[in-house]
């Protein structure tokens, strides 16, 4: 059924679908409306499930630990200082192998504290052991929850769906919800590989030293590669009872020819399938990689969608200081670096747009790129505030300085 | 206490006396159908108070709940001894996720059970102090406030024990921990305001919170027991000596107990819905130092000097929770202590006290 809706609530409707018989949540640091329209639905018995509202994201991953262990689907959704702060409970619910699946509404990290978007917090996760999926709408938003239950059960690992914050959580975009029946034929009812039974008891949970801790591991690693699998069967599946294509590995656009591809994870990848569209008006030969599923990294997915371009330009909306690009590392890895050169964009942090004339002057003229460019770096502000360091030792915290240089006393996005 | 019949210190021994009991009067541990929750073969040390207290106190809810249990473990000493994989001394369902969420991964699986109808099984969490008084706080916290339908047990040996005794919020004044040792003008443990997690545990109104020693297993099997008779969120604190940590002997570990308990420095009572409802009177009333001197972290209080002032004002916390909890009733304190009476002193209000 079509629906004009606020992406939260398509995906709230979604995890509703999928039936999950334990919810938990902490609101602030941040939450997204997911969670208010699934206590709503839970309160009035539209879906018949335990709300938990918990004194934190570590106490909500927690909750969510307990309750998949004892056999139940169980749901949690975060976003930015919240996925941080459950950090040490994201890793234990994959070292465990318990199939939770968690939103997370792609926010900035502080300080600065900011509570815009970009991928800076899951990124920070993405050697958890969870499978990492990004929505690039809120139709793949919505989607992707269906499909992330039926791959994290089936391989017993926890799947994050990736959706940028406030670009789709708070945006009203068209999107076809489907009906109970179709999501109850395609998501089985959940069978746990391990279970906390009194009637079958297990130790889950212990304590592995050097002797089996590496095969543990290895284990973890062939599951990913699995994953692999897993993730674009269940997309060709979904492809076929639900009638769209949506999550995968890759989604390649205009890259036939392609000398030039730009690759972007999550909503970014419309402005910069429009900027591409106006450049191939132009005559320049270039195309998109949209990469929906990071973790696993399908390496070999990534090889194939690049065919011949001869140049990688990895739009990042994360980045790792001292190092650069985080993406960039990852397809560098999947390529021959001899073959091809690969430039890192910075681009879109703490919720600054990226804009399509922006991409456009950049791209036009890509073959000057330096191995990494900040997009729209006012050079200007940060030259002003080096000068004010050099100046003085007690120059005070820089960005209250570079907000007072600035003028300006309110968030400006664009 | 409403099992006991017969005052066990009248056949002479401190011995549980099972034999002069009716069948079904006697300890969960003397009937041959005791589940071994923690069985044999673990790796906890001589005479570790930790290992005998979760054993008594989860058999007991195992037989309370005709074995429709599953326990939650911290991380920490009762962890690691009882789960090197592949072996591991749980007979019962056992998960451990991390060391500060033990109450919220019970909160966890408890969720699951009401939600797949499950609620004939029933949750335990257990801990040492801490990720109980430390770094569980907040999960702990959370937990009772929400109702959950979580026994939650601390096992108290007031230090962090299994990474080589590091001080605590649990940890005593003047004891010596690895993190307060006795070097200094003023060795070991500061004296801080402490953590009295029983009494914040009856700040948030659950119903049921007790404390219990190793010292008197029939009143910890008898607190789990009634721990199991509510629903919604219960917390019993244990308290449990680890010779290792505490410089006793591993033969002294109930002596220890009984000890602390005797001196009024740890209370046993036990309380419902944020009033104390009972509380263990002391038989023979000893000074604190009886209790300190055989223990090789309090050491330095006597040697190469005895610290009076420090041992006073340890004395006077004793003083204080024997007012404060009840713990020498008038018509015994006077006949069976050369020590004068304790003033009793008020509670503060809204801990729900005065209903003793």
């Amino acid at each position: 059924m079509l629906k004009q809706v606020e992406g939260s609530r398509a995906v709230a409707e979604a995890v509703a679908m999928c039936r999950p018989q334990v919810i938990c949540a902490y609101p602030i640091t941040p939450q997204t409306h997911i969670v208010e329209a699934l206590s709503a639905m839970v309160k009035d018995e539209t879906l018949n499930a335990e709300f938990l509202n918990v004194e934190s994201e570590f106490a909500a991953m927690s909750v969510a630990i307990g309750a998949s262990a004892a056999g139940a689907r169980a749901y949690t959704a975060t976003a930015s200082q919240g996925l941080l702060y459950m950090s040490e409970a994201v890793w234990n619910a994959a070292g465990l192998g318990l199939p939770i699946v968690m939103t997370v509404a792609n926010r900035a990290i502080g300080a600065p504290i900011n509570i815009w978007n970009d991928h800076s917090d899951a990124m920070s996760q993405r050697d958890a052991g969870w499978l990492q999926l990004y929505a690039e709408t809120n139709q793949e938003a919505l989607d992707l929850h269906v499909q992330a239950f039926r791959i994290a059960e089936e391989l017993s690992v926890p799947v994050m769906v990736c959706m940028d914050g406030f670009l789709l959580t708070h945006a009203s975009e068209r999107v076809d919800v489907p009906a109970q029946t179709q999501v109850d034929a395609f998501l089985p009812r959940y069978e746990p590989r391990q279970v906390l039974d009194p009637a079958e008891p297990v130790s889950i949970g212990a304590m592995v030293g050097p002797e089996a801790f590496t095969e543990v591991r290895y284990l973890a690693y062939q599951r990913m590669r699995q994953a692999l699998d897993v993730i674009g069967a269940t997309a060709a599946g979904f492809a076929g009872q639900f009638g769209r294509p949506s999550g995968g590995l890759v989604r390649p656009y205009r890259t036939g020819d392609a000398e030039i591809v730009v690759a972007a994870l999550g909503s970014v990848l419309g402005t910069v399938k429009d900027t591409v569209d106006e450049l191939r008006a132009d005559g320049h030969k270039i195309g998109v990689l949209g990469i929906n599923t990071y973790r696993p990294f399908p390496a070999d997915a990534v090889r194939e969608a690049l065919g011949g371009a001869r140049h990688v330009v990895v739009l990042e909306r994360a980045l790792a200081p001292g190092s650069g690009g985080i993406v960039t590392a990852d397809i560098r890895a999947a390529l021959d670096p001899q073959a091809r050169r690969i430039s890192t964009v910075i681009a879109g942090l703490g919720g600054r747009a990226v804009t399509r004339k922006s991409l456009r002057g950049l791209l036009a003229q890509a073959g000057e790129l330096p191995p990494l460019t900040f997009l729209d770096l006012d050079t200007g502000l940060v030259d002003r505030e080096l000068a004010r360091m050099r100046a003085a030792r007690r120059s005070g915290p820089s960005p209250e300085n570079m907000l007072r240089d600035l003028g300006i006393t309110a968030s400006r996005i664009g | 206490m409403p099992y006991q019949r017969i005052k066990f210190y009248q056949t002479g021994s401190l011995a549980v006396g099972n034999r002069l009991l009716a069948e079904d009067q006697r300890s969960v541990q003397s009937t041959a159908g005791r589940s071994n929750a923690l069985t044999c073969g673990h790796r906890a040390c001589q005479g570790c108070g930790e290992a005998l207290g979760a054993r008594y106190a989860l058999d007991a809810v195992h037989r309370a709940t005709q074995g429709q249990m599953i326990a939650v473990n911290a991380t920490g000493c009762l962890e690691v001894f009882s789960t090197p994989f592949p072996e591991t001394s749980w007979q019962i369902a056992w998960l451990h996720s991390l060391f500060g969420n033990a109450p919220a991964v019970a909160s966890g699986v408890a969720a699951a059970l009401k939600a797949m109808g499950r609620t004939d099984i029933r949750v335990v969490g257990q801990g040492g102090d801490g990720g109980t008084v430390d770094i569980g706080m907040a999960c702990l916290s959370g937990m009772f406030e929400r109702n959950d339908d979580v026994l939650y047990i601390c096992y108290d040996n007031q230090a962090y024990m299994n990474t080589g005794v590091q001080r605590s919020g649990a940890t005593p004044p003047a004891a010596r921990t690895a993190t307060t040792q006795a070097v200094g003008r003023e060795p070991g443990n500061r004296f801080g305001q402490g953590k009295n997690v029983p009494l914040i545990a009856m700040a948030h109104e659950i119903g049921y919170v007790a404390t219990a020693t190793v010292a008197d297993l029939r009143d910890l099997e008898y607190k789990a027991t009634r721990a199991m008779d509510f629903h919604g969120a219960r917390y019993l604190h244990i308290l449990v000596p680890c010779p290792l940590g505490w410089g006793s002997a591993p033969a002294d570990t109930i002596k220890v107990a009984r000890l602390a308990t005797e001196s009024g420095l740890f209370p046993v009572f036990e309380a419902e819905t944020g009033a104390v409802t009972s509380s263990t009177p002391i038989r023979h009333r000893v000074p604190v130092t009886d209790y300190l001197r055989i223990q090789a972290r309090y050491a330095h209080l006597f040697r190469p000097r005895e610290r009076t002032e420090v041992i006073a004002r340890i004395q006077a916390a004793a003083d204080r929770n024997i007012a404060r909890f009840g713990l020498m009733p008038a018509d015994i304190s006077a006949e069976r202590t050369g020590l004068p009476a304790p003033v009793p002193v008020t509670s503060p209000a809204g801990l729900g006290l005065e209903g003793r």
